[in-house]
């Protein structure tokens, strides 16, 4: 078992690192585990997974995050990814004239040590059994990585790409965002098909229709930069039915 | 004999399996004793002492001392050209470098001080495993050239520069200095008054020669000029390929390489001209290419320019006969400190005349990249077509391109056609890529590979590979 630990965090721009976004946000996420983070838009859920994946605009002001106990912090980038940490976004990059099937073999060779070369006939199975478990078409995989993509071609792009880097931990930032409920389905079944005791899973969602294809084993509720409510599955559907004014005005009472 | 005491380790660098664009690869330099050796300097003695070692018709002496003036006479381009061309100090150079004037048919015979850098940059392997003929040029001349059996028995002609005006000057000579006249410009002058090898080349009618021809350009001296010069004639019907690549070690000082290529392709023929150059960066780069296709005739230029300070080289062709077809497909990469000046110029001289121009150019750093293309379609004519493209990737803030399209059409029943773009490999896209597991190197080389993708699918397959892996050392160098 693996966890991801995510320690008081204190997330700002880094430009005007005087203005938090994620204030002490704390959770700690076991792999077989899948966490939904629930929030009104603006409170700093897409901050959180990008500042954990080091993205350069957002500076941790304070706090920690760990993988099994080390702290990933002062990783760049490539090295939290393949420490195996894998960010869904929720506007993945066009990358022109790259294919998909080149950059995850790109991917994937930079997770073999120096001088070993990738097994292409290995890699390639390997791709095709993933294609197949999430019914994408063969020709999908030549087109350039999310070039001219729908909504829904450029989640499955992610999808693929999570199952062929098989993660430790992944995030999802709005995985279901722009999506009509057959894409929205397919990329749940995929999601479905990698859950399980090798995997932790941040499922960051404004909507509780996600949860009705992903059930989660926690739900949390983000307001203002941290987590305000913990429940099971059916604290989704209580907000669902209420509202996030429900927990807004729960905090003002409080 | 060189003393292999001073011999850099063999091991230092990767072993490049292609050879010859790589700069990691090409940067280093053995001791090698020149027989014949010019001089530092530029005067008429130049000229008549390289006259002298090859033995030349009197015509072609000259030819040379013509040019020298010419060459005297001209200005630098001051108006729309760098600066930095003020900076060549014609007096210091050396104009002439050699062990002789006939290059050997056989490695064996290669002297051991020159066949090292050869068999380092792998020429005689790529030989073996792909090619149709070799020269390999070191310096001033040829060290080595030879043509397959099978090709030869075709009746293709493949020799330097020497040997084709004195062996076979009832071909050459019709052709010679035609396509680009002495006065073209003040380095195709300079090229013309002290040229020194380069391929001269003859496909007889008909014949397609299968395998590409190769001609490999070492530059080893330093303060050296490179002056070769090229002309290939592809008779009625014809067809060839023809590769060039060129390295040169890194030196303090400042390297010249100035070559005239002139290439003509007669009806119905083919020719497809192909160059990857991975100059140091010290590297002055001013070359004159320029074809002639005649009725139905189609001549590609595929250009990759990497390395080098300054490269101002533009391809063209002139479209002489009807329905003839032009194509210009360049990519220039422009680091640190480097100027890639590229383009390709297109002069429509007969109807139904078709060119096209694809130029990519991607600025790293403080890089700067140019297109200046020039598209000529005059009044009398009917039908021509031309399509450009010009695209530059920037990969960081302070790099800079420049596009100077300059397209001239005159008349009513033409297509002309002219895009440009700019893009930024911006930060989204690298982090993107880095959290696939990706280095901000390997992220970069991989944007920049996406970028000219559609050209290079269009290379033999073993000079996309090198320019790949060549495209990853220069991106690796990029990242602080």
């Amino acid at each position: 078992m693996h966890t991801l630990e995510i320690r008081d965090l204190h997330v700002a721009l880094t430009e005007s690192p005087d203005k938090p976004i994620v204030k002490g946000f704390s959770l700690t996420i076991k792999t077989g585990e899948v966490h939904a983070i629930m929030g009104p838009n603006g409170t700093g859920k897409s901050t959180l997974s990008k500042a954990i994946a080091g993205h350069p605009d957002y500076a941790i002001t304070s706090g920690d995050v760990l993988i099994d106990g080390k702290s990933i912090l002062e990783m760049e980038p490539d090295e939290r990814a393949r420490a195996g940490l894998f960010l869904a976004f929720q506007y993945p990059s066009e990358i022109p004239g790259v294919s998909i099937a080149n950059f995850l073999r790109a991917a994937v060779q930079a997770r073999l040590a120096e001088g070993e070369e990738l097994d292409a006939t290995g890699y390639y199975k390997k791709l095709y059994s993933k294609m197949d478990l999430l019914k994408i078409d063969r020709k999908f995989t030549s087109r350039s990585v999310n070039e001219g993509f729908s909504g829904g071609e450029k989640k499955r792009c992610e999808i693929l790409q999570m199952a062929m880097l098989e993660p430790t931990f992944a995030l999802m930032d709005e995985t279901d965002s722009g999506l009509d409920i057959d894409a929205l389905k397919i990329v749940a079944e995929g999601v479905s098909a990698m859950r399980g005791d090798k995997l932790g899973v941040m499922l960051i969602t404004h909507y509780q229709r996600l949860l009705d294809h992903i059930v989660p084993d926690f739900v949390h509720v983000m307001y203002d930069g941290r987590i305000v409510k913990s429940g099971d599955k059916s604290l989704a559907f209580e907000l669902e039915a209420k509202g996030y004014d429900w927990v807004k005005n729960e905090l003002v009472t409080a | 004999m060189a003393d292999t005491d001073t011999l850099p380790p063999a091991d230092d660098t990767a072993v490049n399996p292609v050879g010859g664009i790589d700069q990691a690869v090409g940067n280093f330099q053995y001791d090698v004793n020149y027989e014949f050796d010019a001089g530092t300097g530029l005067t008429e003695d130049t000229v008549r002492y390289i006259s002298s070692v090859k033995k030349e018709a009197p015509w072609i002496l000259e030819f040379r001392l013509k040019a020298l003036q010419t060459f005297l006479d001209k200005p630098m381009p001051t108006h729309w050209a760098t600066k930095d061309l003020e900076n060549i100090d014609f007096s210091k150079i050396r104009y002439y470098l050699s062990q002789g004037q006939k290059p050997k048919r056989t490695w064996d015979e290669v002297p051991d001080d020159i066949k090292q850098t050869f068999e380092r940059l792998g020429i005689p392997e790529q030989e073996r495993k792909f090619l149709a003929g070799v020269e390999a040029q070191f310096d001033s001349e040829a060290a080595y050239s030879n043509i397959k059996d099978i090709v030869a028995k075709q009746g293709v002609i493949f020799v330097n520069s020497t040997e084709g005006l004195r062996e076979h000057p009832e071909i050459f000579r019709k052709f010679f200095g035609k396509v680009i006249p002495t006065g073209d410009n003040k380095f195709s002058a300079l090229n013309s008054a002290v040229f020194s090898g380069g391929s001269f080349i003859y496909v007889p009618p008909g014949v397609k020669v299968a395998q590409p021809l190769q001609a490999y350009f070492r530059i080893n001296a330093e303060n050296f000029g490179q002056f070769e010069r090229t002309l290939i004639i592809a008779d009625e019907g014809s067809e060839v390929v023809y590769m060039e690549g060129c390295t040169a070690p890194k030196f303090s000082t400042s390297t010249l390489h100035s070559a005239v290529v002139e290439l003509v392709a007669l009806k119905g023929a083919k020719i497809q001209y192909i160059t990857v150059q991975n100059w140091a960066n010290n590297v002055f780069n001013l070359v004159t290419k320029r074809g002639v296709a005649h009725e139905d005739a189609e001549i590609k230029w595929i250009d990759c320019n990497i390395g080098s300070r300054l490269t101002m080289k533009y391809p063209g062709v002139v479209l002489k006969g009807k329905r003839a077809r032009g194509e210009v497909i360049s990519i220039a990469l422009a680091n640190d400190g480097q100027h890639q000046d590229t383009g390709a110029k297109m002069i429509h001289a007969a109807d139904d005349t078709t060119s096209v121009i694809v130029a990519k150019s991607i600025s790293v750093g403080q890089g700067r990249s140019t297109y200046r293309g020039q598209v000529h379609i005059p009044k009398h004519l009917k039908g021509c077509k031309n399509n450009t493209e010009c695209d530059a990737l920037l990969i960081n803030t302070n790099s800079r391109t420049d596009t100077y399209p300059a397209i001239t059409v005159r008349g009513d029943t033409h297509a002309v056609q002219h895009e440009a773009s700019v893009s930024k490999v911006s930060e989204e896209q690298i982090f993107y890529m880095q959290q696939r597991g990706l280095t901000e190197a390997q992220a970069m080389s991989l944007a920049v590979n996406g970028f000219v993708n559609d050209l290079v699918r269009q290379f033999p397959m073993e000079y996309s590979v090198e320019l790949k892996r060549l495209i990853d050392l220069e991106m690796e160098g990029s990242v602080g």
